[in-house]
């Protein structure tokens, strides 16, 4: 049984009560839809890149407290990162909320309030969804995300 | 207000209708989920299912399992007997004029497949028109719009007002002669209106169309009697009406289902073939092929017993008492907004919480053993009309309590604590 708090922990109630980086990047070099037709949440990346920089990053769209403060939390994380240093961060968040065992969490700094959602398997694809549209953005994959 | 109290007020309004004797009969609800008793309020996703549907399951795999229609040893005679009872049950359940107009399907959905394939596919051209309206379930929209693809027709759709109730106006305008379908659900599944539903046929019938009523959400709430709705069409799915998933029924007046062509070819549907040519069978089993879903098919009949022991009426009066006591309870709940305030509906609460995702509300919800859905109700057009990506729904049956209301009113005061 697991607390209610553990998923709705207080920075994540606070990023989605004002997700940051919640604009339109109206240059970016990449914009990428993602969709999760089960329950609709739905967002929009725009990225700027500077040679293999991610010098800009936002979001925006609609979904629950999770997804939407997950979008959030990773897009304040992605800036200034290089692309190689995206791919880690993905592979590692995402070991973050699939895998059953503790993992160190300490390189993912805000991100690791994430981790709640492994108690809660049908959010799992919430807390992802904004992470598989960067990795689809980055890796010039055309197609909008879905999460089916 | 004490909502204790109240809510003992209201069972004793209810002491007619035995509500703890009849969750008995439902072996799920006894069960802790995340700590907690469960409250079932997912209803109008799919209903449980009493004793006696699982015992007819059961009894069916211990002692008689076989297939039908053509063994001549006594346990295919049985389980054919069996087979056949159910659809007399279903006949005398919603008034067919006879066995011949009951179709076994897998569920609603594939009865309204089955119909804009063989009915529409034969019978439509560019110049014709199908209406449905603008509260279906997605199962009663992308059939149709497959057939307008495939013949040319077009799609037309009654509108609705902010209630969630069809502009009957508005479907006067659309109706000419260059309509040949209607297409309505008898009651919403995502708000939970009730349709005006003979109007609906009469009015269709006035220009010649045929007219399908998805009843999906109907069966389990209220009685239906296809003659006296002169529909020409009606289906409903099995597991909606305390039954299994996987079956369910087609009626369709036997004139029409004579013309209309099989929707599958195989094994049951035939009188005889040959390599050149197949005679099909008799009505209903031209549109059966292959082997049915037998248990469920059983399970359906018992299902249909049990209904018909309590009482529709008896239902639909206990649910209507359940709907305005959470009705009462949630309009005083600052930030809630009803989706769906029609006049006429069944025991759905559909509603949105200010500042709260409904998916973060099922979330909070299930912690405390509350089941509800939460989503778009595979009736996405029916969220464009009010604007909002998602609702949280939750539906009532003649098994719960009011009691069970008390918890999902507290449990969606916990969701604004957590937010706040």
């Amino acid at each position: 049984m697991f607390d209610i708090k553990d998923l709705y922990q207080e920075v994540i109630v606070d990023h989605n009560r004002s997700p940051r980086n919640f604009r339109v990047i109206t240059d970016a070099d990449k914009t990428m839809e993602g969709f999760n037709p089960l329950c609709g949440d739905k967002l929009k990346l725009y990225i700027k890149i500077d040679g293999q920089n991610i010098s800009d990053i936002a979001f925006d769209g609609t979904g629950c407290a999770i997804s939407v403060a997950s979008a959030s939390l990773m897009t304040d994380a992605m800036k200034g990162k290089s692309i190689d240093e995206a791919e880690t961060l993905f592979n590692n968040f995402h070991s973050l909320i699939t895998t059953e065992n503790e993992i160190d969490s300490d390189h993912l700094g805000k991100l690791a309030v994430l981790a709640g959602v492994k108690g809660f398997p049908a959010r799992v694809k919430c807390a992802s969804l904004c992470w598989h549209t960067l990795r689809s953005a980055l890796i010039d994959d055309d197609k909008p995300v879905t999460t089916e | 207000m004490d909502k204790k109290s109240n809510a003992a007020q209201q069972q004793n309004q209810s002491l007619r209708f035995d509500v703890k004797k009849i969750r008995n009969d439902f072996p799920i609800l006894h069960q802790i989920i995340n700590g907690k008793p469960l409250v079932y309020l997912d209803n109008a996703a799919t209903s449980q299912k009493p004793k006696n549907v699982l015992d007819a399951i059961e009894k069916y795999y211990r002692e008689y399992n076989s297939n039908i229609h053509r063994g001549v040893h006594t346990l295919s005679e049985n389980a054919t007997e069996a087979y056949e009872l159910a659809r007399l049950k279903i006949k005398n359940f919603i008034n067919a004029r006879s066995n011949k107009e009951v179709i076994f399907v897998r569920g609603a959905t594939e009865a309204i497949n089955l119909v804009a394939q063989s009915f529409g596919r034969n019978s439509l051209n560019e110049n014709d028109e199908i209406i449905i309206t603008e509260l279906e379930h997605h199962a009663n929209i992308v059939p149709w719009q497959l057939l307008s693809e495939q013949t040319g027709a077009t799609l037309k759709f009654i509108p609705i007002n902010d209630n969630g109730e069809l502009i009957i106006e508005e479907y006067e305008k659309l109706l000419s002669k260059n309509t040949k379908i209607v297409a309505v659900g008898h009651i919403s599944n995502a708000l939970g209106t009730i349709n005006p539903i003979k109007t609906i046929i009469d009015m269709a019938h006035e220009y010649g169309a045929k007219v399908l009523i998805d009843g999906a959400q109907a069966t389990s709430h209220t009685s239906v009697d296809v003659q006296k709705l002169d529909c020409d069409f009606y289906a409903f799915s099995g597991h909606k009406v305390f039954a299994p998933t996987g079956v369910g029924v087609l009626y369709g007046k036997e004139a029409l289902l004579e013309e209309m062509p099989p929707y599958q070819g195989g094994g049951d549907m035939i009188k005889m073939v040959t390599m050149m040519k197949t005679q099909y069978n008799d009505l209903p089993y031209k549109f059966e092929a292959g082997t049915p879903n037998i248990s469920g098919t059983i399970g359906l009949g018992a299902a249909i017993d049990y209904v018909n022991e309590i009482g529709l009426e008896n239902i639909s009066q206990y649910e209507n008492e359940l709907l305005s006591y959470a009705n009462q309870l949630a309009s005083e709940i600052t930030g809630l907004k009803f989706i769906g305030t029609a006049k006429q509906k069944t025991s759905i609460l559909s509603f949105t919480l200010k500042g709260i995702h409904p998916h973060d509300i099922g979330t909070i919800l299930n912690n405390e053993g509350i089941a509800i859905r939460t989503g778009h109700h595979c009736a996405m057009p029916v969220m464009e009309r009010f604007k909002i990506p998602a609702t949280s729904r939750a539906s009532f049956a003649f098994y719960n309590t009011h009691e069970e209301i008390d918890v999902l009113i507290k449990a969606i005061d916990k969701c604004k604590k957590v937010f706040n």
